[in-house]
């Protein structure tokens, strides 16, 4: 299966929380997608919302791609390594667009303190408004060596559903991530791409 | 074959410095410029600086092109406010060898104090300006800047915006071409601009302008792409791209040179179209010189000059202009708003401890800029202001000055970097006028909310090499202050006592809060654990605002991923039932 409906395009975002890797995740999409001969286009989060706060990479591959942000109701595809980001960014999606999301939910610092509350079951909407393919990616890396793969795991799910070849992706990962935290991220990638295989 | 990469903005501007000859780059951090120098600074070849402030980066650059070199200077918008001194005197005195003033602008305000549409400094300070919509065009802008700066005597800027710094795209490699220094001669009816020189200079200016104007003319990186001519839009910066994607077949004027204007060229474009709009993000900088040139011309009216563009914001303002039909986006009525996720100190952040310690003692906080101004959010909620780059002290001694009484319940908050950026002056001013305040310095050895970057106190430069520590207390004590302590910040006891005795004291007193960033020291600690049969589940501890802390079913619970056994909630906790936390094998 392949979420790429005009094989000559592909927005997609990719959304967290400051600290969870969605620009390494974003810049091993990058490379993947360049090495495959897309133009590519890619706009960032950095300075402050990275202390926790919400963050998100929007991506967007094509023959020529002028804008660098994915417009509203455009996405293909988000990526959620957190599941209030996903509802946060949900409008973002196109109708008939793929959710993939981490079963993770982070609270809000206010919600710990008390002074904000979460929505109740939060899966069920998502599952409602999106073809969701719901993740344990932090277990899944855990089970890798590092929770803090999950990201790469995340990954590994979202290149199954891209057109492009596995090789490609596996380079990417080796050029992006440095080499003492390589064979976590390998494994967790891989525990990504056959994800679906059970 | 020519070398292809994806680059964010920044790190073009990098490469681009590297490719046309740069020698120096100065600057301070700010998001969203400070990758251009981080990235400058790692090619071979180069002297990449980071300057206590902009104010002495611009002129450290202004020097190293009068010695003959080609220089850049980067800072985030707000930084030009702070050099702007050297830069209207620079457009007047000229360069020597190349220089281009970087300024990275944050529409938006991602992470900045105030929105400013720097393009206004151009004009205002009568500097050429460059605006690129993309990497590639980021990387050939500073080669242009540069040969512009040399030809016509004058500094250049190069005017970013958040989505451009920030934004990935292709970008294909050159080699370096570094061009032979150019002599430095005296000439001090240049280089001097005492009131007979600088007569003579502000004509001359206008002549370099007038010449620049018709550069704008004529210079490829302004040009017209004719499409159907019922629509013309004239835009530059990352507006083009929206202006591309909403729009494929329109007729578009893009400007890479912003200043000075093309009055001809926009003449003649308005000209050959049935309706004229302007896209452009922030103040309508180009549409307010169109309309000066008496043209007829849509664009504010339907574009906000408020806060970023999109192309959703860019395809509404079509729609309510009646070029596009309305596209019906589906709506999800029934999703439930998420919590708002601000962002927070850090997990074992030394901050949390000092304004835990400052929310409990009810005093009014003057803050400063820095990771610290979150101490301001709940729960911790305990900072009064923030304004500008060092305003804390100043701000702190203001108000004693008219509510003297107020000196024993307000104390100053500040960032060692920040600090040295433009503190040192606000402290002097104090002891001068012997104030009772009191200003706690958060030294956690970096500049920590732009990343990590070194500072005077750090003892290494941004080159890698060693360089002489700044000795914090000596300076604080050279400035005149005679009470000076160095407080743990996590040990609450410690710091509520000195906090209290120093705001009581009848002079100006320094409190150094010191432990390193937490992100910087990455010493393997134990996690902090709960010995539940002791917790109440009373939620003192989440006063604290510590994102690795929670109470679930009335107990406390700790995140051992996120917790860094900083201690500081044991600290809190009245029933002892928060244990451990420190330093692995201690």
């Amino acid at each position: 299966m392949s979420v790429l409906s005009h094989p000559d395009r592909l927005d997609m975002l990719l959304v967290g929380v400051g600290g969870q890797g969605t620009i390494l995740a974003s810049q091993i999409i990058g490379r993947a997608a360049l090495a495959a001969g897309y133009d590519v286009k890619m706009s960032e989060v950095h300075g402050m919302a990275q202390r926790g706060g919400s963050v998100v990479t929007h991506v967007r591959l094509g023959r020529t791609v002028c804008s660098p942000l994915v417009a509203r109701g455009d996405a293909d595809v988000i990526l959620a390594f957190e599941q209030l980001e996903a509802l946060r960014w949900l409008p973002y999606l196109k109708p008939g667009g793929t959710l993939i999301a981490s079963s993770q939910i982070v609270p809000p610092v206010t919600v710990l303190a008390g002074l904000a509350r979460c929505p109740d079951d939060v899966p069920s909407y998502l599952y409602r408004h999106a073809r969701t393919l719901e993740v344990d990616a932090l277990d899944r890396a855990r089970a890798c060596g590092n929770p803090r793969a999950a990201n790469v795991v995340l990954l590994g799910v979202l290149a199954r559903e891209l057109p492009l070849p596995l090789e490609v992706w596996l380079r990417a990962v080796r050029e992006c991530v440095p080499e003492r935290f390589l064979g976590v991220n390998l494994a967790a990638f891989e525990a990504g791409y056959n994800y679906r295989d059970g | 074959m020519m070398m292809k990469e994806l680059m964010t903005g920044n790190e073009a501007v990098a490469r681009g410095a590297y490719e046309h000859g740069v020698l120096v780059g100065v600057g301070y951090p700010g998001t969203p410029s400070t990758e251009i120098l981080e990235n400058f600074a790692r090619y071979e070849g180069v002297l990449a600086q980071w300057a206590p402030n902009e104010k002495v980066a611009l002129e450290v650059a202004i020097g190293a092109s009068m010695a003959g070199a080609r220089a850049i200077v980067t800072m985030k918008h707000v930084g030009v406010n702070v050099a702007a001194d050297p830069l209207f005197s620079a457009a007047y005195i000229g360069v020597n060898g190349g220089l281009v003033l970087v300024s990275a602008d944050d529409p938006g305000m991602h992470s900045s104090q105030n929105e400013q549409d720097n393009r206004q400094y151009a004009r205002f300070a009568r500097v050429p300006c460059f605006e690129p919509s993309d990497s590639q065009e980021a990387l050939d802008m500073v080669g242009l800047a540069l040969a512009v700066s040399e030809e016509y005597d004058i500094p250049v800027m190069l005017r970013l915006t958040t989505r451009i710094a920030h934004s990935r795209s292709l970008v294909k490699l050159g080699e370096r071409r570094l061009p032979p220094r150019r002599p430095y001669e005296k000439n001090i009816q240049k280089w001097l601009i005492l009131p007979a020189h600088a007569r003579v200079r502000r004509r001359d200016l206008e002549e370099r302008l007038q010449k620049l104007a018709a550069l704008s003319e004529t210079v490829p990186v302004n040009f017209i792409a004719w499409g159907d001519r019922r629509v013309g839009v004239i835009t530059s910066g990352v507006a083009y791209q929206y202006v591309r994607e909403v729009l494929p077949r329109a007729s578009i004027l893009k400007l890479g040179m912003t200043y000075p204007l093309p009055a001809g060229l926009i003449a003649r474009f308005a000209r050959e179209v049935e309706r004229l709009f302007v896209v452009e993000e922030l103040d309508p900088y180009l549409e307010d010189f169109v309309r000066g040139l008496g043209i007829k011309v849509e664009g504010k009216e339907f574009f906000p000059a408020i806060g970023e563009l999109s192309p959703e914001l860019v395809r509404a303002g079509f729609e309510k202009a009646g070029v596009l039909e309305p596209r019906g986006l589906p709506v999800l009525d029934d999703l439930p708003v998420p919590p708002v996720r601000p962002p927070v100190l850090c997990p074992g952040c030394p901050h949390r401890g000092v304004f835990y310690v400052l929310g409990r003692l009810k005093l009014t906080v003057t803050g400063d800029i820095g990771c610290y101004t979150l101490g301001a959010l709940p729960p911790l909620s305990a900072m009064d202001t923030c304004v500008c780059m060092g305003a804390s002290i100043g701000m702190a001694y203001g108000l004693e000055l008219v509510d003297p009484e107020r000196a024993a319940k307000t104390v100053a908050v500040i960032g060692d970097s920040t600090f040295y950026h433009s503190g040192m002056t606000g402290l002097l001013h104090m002891v001068y006028h012997k104030s009772r305040g009191t200003v706690i310095i958060l030294d956690n050895g970096t500049t920590a909310m732009t990343g990590h970057q070194d500072h005077p106190g750090t003892g290494r430069t941004l080159s890698g090499e060693e360089a002489p520590v700044v000795d914090l207390e000596a300076l604080v004590r050279a400035l005149g202050v005679r009470r000076v302590r160095v407080v743990d910040p996590l040990d609450v006891a410690r710091l509520t006592e000195a906090v209290k005795e120093e705001v009581a004291a009848p002079e100006v007193s320094v409190i150094i809060a010191r432990r390193p960033c937490t992100l910087l020291k990455r010493e393997p600690r134990r996690p902090v654990r709960v010995e539940e049969e002791r917790c109440k589940g009373c939620r003192t501890c989440l006063k604290a605002g510590c994102p690795a802390l929670s109470v679930r079913e009335k107990k406390a619970v700790v995140d051992d991923v996120l917790c860094s056994g900083c201690g500081l909630c044991v600290q809190i906790c009245p029933q002892g039932a928060l244990v451990g936390g420190g330093v692995v094998g201690a």
